[in-house]
């Protein structure tokens, strides 16, 4: 049984990802920001076979409570092993270009809140000597692009961060799995337009969960985003400047 | 994403005939605390296993209920489950037969949501039994425009439960339902099959069949010419104790929708022919798995491509008892001199105990449902002289399955529609409702 937390619960991959667990008998620590939708969750995932889901509520940009959060959440599971950090938000492209203030929020709730959960997860996960942290960043992290270079580029700072973090911890037995997911029918993307290119977060959440128990360094979601963004990474900058992206 | 894309999709905004393409704003569900939206028409749009257009609302707004699929609660004793009305039956039953309890009545397919079951106050085979789903539904959470939460069971709210009972989900949008379940030893059905030569000899069965079997169904054979009209194979089953089988079954796909129909003359006559006179048309101690048992066409997902891109029309009515034999002969005679023909027809009779829905459809009498590949102008005057048949009948059609019948048709099948329209939600409709009260 893996004892885990779930930062940013009430996302719709995180919770499709959170029913995978608690098929497997697994605890669960759920963290987001209403009570109310927490508690339904970590009802039905009881139902689904969870043998604990407990529920914190935070906000993830209050990061100075994230040494209590940890702690509690080992208390309360009896000991802590798994981590997935899940929440995020598809930042409002036009309003981050036009306010300093907007934008270095934006950055913190994507990037800083994840990156100072990490290092205390990191932390107590080495000094037990196990342990796996999966944290979501995005494809649009591989490359910034005009829609979006906020959001992406707070995702192609968690992609370095673990990416540094996970050759840290390889010798400590602590694994470290970046998620990238490309399209998921959310409601983080109601207002696209969904096509072929499209996966369900149930079909996301069974890659990740696959991903976090083998401990894959970097899981593209689905796979053939690997390619598509490394010829997307490929297109030379030149070039690249003069595209809508 | 071009329109080949939206069409290859199906999923809120698309119903299980591929007959109508509308437009709408689709608005996800993703937890039951949410306000309605602030627009109209509103609609809420289950798993899209209605064949018309009950579940569509052209150019109004879809609220897709899927994302509302928590299981609430669970008493293993007493079988009374409570969840949000976007689960699926196969979920819930996933959920609850390791524990021995079953819904108390399941549809010919197991991929209906709750509030689906509920607003068309589906029936199974076991009909004669047990009556329909809302005889079994302990308790609704009814949400509605004005911002009122109407918690309903069969005596709080009883109004408000029989209006949304058989509602076509025009009253509001149902967000929690909690429901009793049925005991059963296990997913293993036991019972046999028959074949019979005609209608006589189906009602002959059925007479001596529904005292001892919980689920009684029969299908007819769609390809006899006139001599052989009303034969065909009459299945009866109860649940048997077994364990669960090792393996279970993958849903083959049909990925895409052909460009012409995969059904004509040929596959079907071929196809009915067999199924009538295979070995196992005449079993003495059948075995069926629940999932064949009572959801034979689920083995291949989007079965309903096969009828290519033009869809394809059901219809279901119900005959009263006294002038059924009479009735559906008239139905089949009709059917062959019109050069269309049925892919698959179904029968089964209606039992006595009253359904609580103001608007339900199941009422005693013998119901058969045809379906029948979109031939345009032909295929709705075939279906207009049905609608005359089963109206001289006393009977009436099933809105779940319909696209087409006319206006005073529908009023005459459904003569509490004016008492209901006082609790149609000011903010909801939909596109049958708008065609058949406009
Ligand atoms: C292969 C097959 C076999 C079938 N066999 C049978 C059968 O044996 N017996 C039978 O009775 N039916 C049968 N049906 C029809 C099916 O059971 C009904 O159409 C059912 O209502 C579909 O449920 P759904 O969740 O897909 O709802 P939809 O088709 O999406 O919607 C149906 C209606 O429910 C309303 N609705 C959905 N969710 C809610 C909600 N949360 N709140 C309020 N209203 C809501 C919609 O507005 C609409 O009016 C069959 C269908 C298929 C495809
Ligand atoms: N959907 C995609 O196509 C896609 C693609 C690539 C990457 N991703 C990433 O996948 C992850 C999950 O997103 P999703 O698609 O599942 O969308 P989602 O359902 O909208 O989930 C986003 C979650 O983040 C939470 N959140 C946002 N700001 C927060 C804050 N300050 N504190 C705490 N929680 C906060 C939200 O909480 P509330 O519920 O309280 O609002 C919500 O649960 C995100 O990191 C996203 O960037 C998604």
């Amino acid at each position: 049984m893996r004892r885990i937390l779930i930062m940013g619960a009430t996302s719709a991959i995180a919770e499709a990802t959170a029913r995978e667990f608690a098929r497997r008998g697994d605890a669960l620590f759920l963290v987001g920001r209403s009570a109310e939708r927490l508690q339904a969750i970590a009802a039905d995932l009881k139902l689904r076979g969870a043998t604990a889901a407990e529920c914190h509520v935070l906000d993830a940009r209050g990061m100075d409570r994230f040494p209590a959060l940890v702690d509690s959440a080992a208390e309360v599971l009896g000991g802590l092993d798994t981590a997935l950090i899940a929440h995020g938000t598809l930042s409002d492209q036009a309003a981050c270009e036009a306010s300093v203030e907007t934008m270095m929020q934006e950055f913190a709730t994507n990037a800083l809140s994840a990156m100072a959960l990490c290092t205390l997860l990191a932390n107590r996960f080495a000094a037990q000597r196990h342990g796996t942290i999966a944290v979501i960043s995005s494809v649009a992290g591989d490359r910034g692009r005009q829609s979006n270079y906020v959001y992406g580029s707070a995702k192609a700072a968690l992609s370095a961060f673990t990416s540094g973090m996970r050759q840290r911890l390889h010798s400590q037995g602590v694994r470290m799995v970046t998620i990238k997911p490309g399209f998921v029918d959310t409601p983080m993307t109601v207002a696209f337009r969904k096509g072929v290119l499209w996966a369900s977060p149930a079909t996301a959440a069974r890659y990740i969960v696959r991903a976090m128990i083998k401990g894959t360094p970097v899981l593209y979601v689905p796979w053939f985003w690997r390619p598509v963004m490394a010829i997307i990474r490929a297109v030379p900058e030149f070039i690249f400047q003069r595209l809508r992206l | 994403m071009s329109e080949a894309i939206k069409s290859w999709r199906s999923g809120p905004g698309s119903s299980w005939g591929n007959l109508l393409h509308y437009s709408h704003r689709v608005v996800p569900l993703t937890h039951r605390f949410a306000a309605l939206p602030d627009s109209s028409p509103l609609l809420a749009y289950g798993n899209g296993r209605s064949y018309g257009d009950v579940c569509l609302n052209q150019d109004g707004v879809l609220l897709a209920t899927r994302g509302l699929d928590r299981f609430i609660a669970f008493d293993s004793v007493s079988g009374v489950i409570e969840c949000e009305a976007g689960v699926l039956l196969n979920d819930l039953i996933e959920l609850t037969l390791p524990y021995g309890w079953f819904p108390p009545v399941t549809p010919g397919t197991g991929f209906v949501t709750l509030g689906g079951a509920i607003a068309n106050d589906v029936h199974g085979k076991n009909h004669h039994r047990v009556g329909s789903f809302c005889n079994h539904v302990l308790e609704f959470e009814l949400q509605r425009s004005d911002g009122t939460v109407l918690r309903c069971t069969p005596e709080e709210n009883r109004e408000w439960f029989c209006a949304t009972a058989g509602g076509l989900g025009l009253t509001g949008l149902i967000r929690r339902v909690r429901l009793q379940l049925r005991p059963v030893p296990g997913p293993w059905l036991g019972g046999d099959s028959r074949r019979f030569r005609s209608l006589g000899e189906f009602f002959e069965l059925d007479r001596v069949s529904g005292g001892n079997y919980e689920y009684t169904v029969a299908w007819l054979d769609c390809a006899t010419g006139k001599s052989h009209l009303g034969r065909g194979v009459y299945m009866r089953g109860n649940h048997v104790p077994g364990r669960e089988p090792v393996k279970s079954r993958l849903p083959v796909r049909l990925p895409l929708t052909p460009p012409f129909s995969l059904i004509n003359g040929l596959t079907r006559n071929f196809l009915n022919q067999a199924y009538f006179h295979r070995p196992a048309a005449e079993q003495s101690a059948a075995r069926w798995h629940y999932q064949s048992f009572f959801y034979p066409l689920d083995g291949i997902l989007e079965l309903n491509r096969m009828f290519g891109p033009k869809g394809f029309f059901q219809y279901q009515c119900v005959i009263p008892e006294a002038v059924a034999e009479r009735s559906l002969t008239e139905i089949f005679e009709r059917i062959a001199g019109s050069g269309e023909r049925s892919f698959l027809a179904v029968l089964k009779m209606f039992g006595r105990i009253p359904p609580l829905g103001m608007m339900s459809f199941p009422r005693p009498g013998a119901t058969l449902a045809l379906d029948f590949p979109n031939h345009g102008a032909r295929t709705l005057a075939l279906l207009e002289a049905l609608d005359a048949i089963t109206v001289a009948a006393g009977g009436a059609v099933y809105p779940a399955k319909d696209a087409r019948m006319s206006q005073d048709s529908f009023q005459q099948y459904f003569p509490n529609w004016r008492q209901f329209k006082a609790y149609v939600d000011p903010a909801f409709s939909s596109s049958l409702w708008r065609r058949v009260t406009q």
